[in-house]
């Protein structure tokens, strides 16, 4: 009884890790945009539903796994985030944070309207050849779908990762969000910098669609579920840290797994929201946020 | 006097309802150092902002070599080869030493020359060179005024603008400062220095201006200007 409890504790760990993944490339969208705009992301849910979809129709039209059609959806992400930041939240960048709230949040009911004109409100969902695959790994057993979602997730992260650290574009990037005045200063073309950051942010947000629809299905309602989650996530993990938006991401995978066992996955997001507060009592700039960041 | 490097001319400046710069003209000639001294707010950072850029003048004209470039962008004044050290240092605190002064050089004009550029500021800075690791954000003050000046330098200005390199500085390294200043200029630079530290700007400079509530009030040599009654009394406490 004890050893079969255990076992199965285990596998929700195992599986909600994997998830986790896919929810940390997510946030890393949205940690990656407020970190250097400042500028909270109140569509991203919405640009994750949309990700799915994509992800959805090329796979139902098109017979292409989501695997392949991700670089595609990122790319698509990435042009449709730099002009969204260029045409339309570049305007509202010095307003007002309520501003920017009912800008962003327009954006987002929008979307959601476009995806029930095009999609409908019936939940979509797709059905891989390697649905009923799995690896096993001692007692434990991983769906093979889940292992390759967080796997490109891993592959991704530390692509963006890389693009911080080790070409010109990303340094610039971490030096804006840095010290804005010192990047005027520098001569570094910062409007320009945001447009890609938020096309970089949106990238990660479609990949991670393209990612969650082989895990499951999507409808235009979901759309707001995932902002909250990506807030909470990132708050969790600590504002503006990317190595926090992925541990927040690991964190609530395995709250929500952990929770549909132990309780019942129809309240999985109890513990999330849970540990959502005790991480706002206890460490209110999240397990790797710091304590300076403004 | 050449035809001057930089041409300010009738330049007003506000923030909100508030005037900023008031018809301010100065130049500049290639090769020259030029002080503009003033007390806390009477517009000096200001003046340097609209200069570069940063902030939008309503009227007035800002040629730099010729071309006009009132109203640019910033980014696209400092490709013209204007340089400028900004009041508090304004590094990139969670940037590497190294990092910075790459940032310095991500201007096009500034790309091909980028190592050779980055051996002269280690030469001129060696303590950049040893802490080019560690955040910038660790350096002292002093360290941090270098580190700032160095990454200007490695976008290849022609004219290097300094707001208040010594401000909050311990006093040897504000003289440091100084030979600095003066040492650039001997290699051909051509210097704006807007200071607090009246004696030791006028010092150094040919020229100067005295900005007071947003207007020039008075110009000459450095000399001149030492000895002027209205400075002595004003700036110096004489």
């Amino acid at each position: 009884m004890t050893q079969d409890f255990l076992l199965s504790l285990a596998q929700a760990i195992a599986k909600g890790l994997l998830t986790g993944m896919v929810y940390g490339l997510m946030a890393l969208g949205l940690s990656v945009i407020f970190g250097v705009m400042r500028v909270v992301n109140f569509a991203h849910g919405e640009m994750m539903v949309v990700g799915m979809y994509i992800a959805w129709a090329a796979f139902e039209y098109g017979g292409v796994n989501p695997l392949y059609s991700l670089p595609v959806v990122a790319l698509l992400f990435f042009a449709i985030g730099y002009v969204l930041q260029r045409g339309l939240i570049q305007p509202f960048i010095n307003r007002p944070e309520h501003q920017q709230f009912l800008l962003l949040l327009a954006i987002a009911t929008i979307v959601v309207n476009l995806c029930l004109v095009f999609a409908g409100p019936d939940s979509r969902s797709i059905q891989l050849e390697s649905q009923f695959d799995s690896y096993e790994l001692g007692p434990l057993v991983f769906d093979a779908v889940r292992v390759h979602a967080a796997a490109a997730a891993v592959v991704i992260a530390s692509l963006l990762f890389l693009f911080f650290t080790r070409t010109r574009i990303g340094k610039a990037i971490r030096a804006a969000a840095d010290n804005h005045m010192g990047a005027l200063v520098v001569g570094l073309d910062v409007r320009k910098l945001y447009a890609i950051t938020f096309g970089v942010g949106a990238a990660c947000v479609g990949a991670a669609g393209a990612l969650m629809i082989t895990i499951i299905p999507v409808t235009p309602f979901l759309a707001a579920e995932y902002t909250l989650l990506a807030f909470v996530i990132v708050i969790v993990g600590g504002l503006g840290s990317m190595t926090g938006a992925l541990l927040g991401g690991l964190l609530i995978g395995v709250s929500e797994a952990v929770a549909g066992l132990l309780l019942e996955p129809s309240l999985k997001s109890m513990f999330s929201f849970g540990l959502l507060i005790v991480v706002l009592l206890l460490r209110p700039q999240g397990l790797l946020g710091r304590k300076d960041s403004r | 006097m050449s035809a001057p490097l930089l041409q300010v001319e009738g330049l007003d400046l506000y923030y909100g309802d508030a005037q900023a710069l008031s018809g301010v003209s100065i130049e500049i000639a290639a090769g020259e150092v030029v002080a503009i001294v003033g007390a806390n707010g009477a517009g000096k950072s200001s003046l340097i902002r609209a200069i570069h850029g940063i902030e939008k003048p309503v009227a007035g004209h800002v040629r730099f070599d010729g071309a006009d470039i009132t109203g640019w962008p910033s980014h696209r004044v400092c490709e013209t080869g204007v340089g400028h050290v900004a009041e508090g240092r304004q590094v990139f605190p969670n940037l590497s030493v190294l990092e910075n002064l790459e940032m310095g050089a991500t201007l096009k004009r500034a790309r091909a020359a980028e190592t050779a550029t980055l051996d002269r500021v280690f030469g001129l800075f060696p303590r950049l060179a040893e802490r080019r690791r560690q955040a910038a954000g660790t350096l002292s003050g002093g360290e941090q005024q270098m580190l700032a000046i160095g990454r200007c330098l490695m976008g290849q200005p022609r004219l290097i603008m300094f707001d208040e390199p010594s401000l909050g500085l311990a006093p040897a390294i504000v003289q440091e400062m100084f030979r600095i200043v003066r040492r650039l200029n001997e290699e051909g630079l051509t210097v704006l220095l807007v200071e607090q530290n009246v004696m030791a700007s006028l010092k150094i400079a040919h020229r100067g201006y005295v900005l007071e509530n947003g207007r020039i009030e008075l110009s000459g040599t450095g000399s001149d200007l030492l000895s002027n009654d209205l400075v002595r009394k004003a700036y110096l406490g004489l």
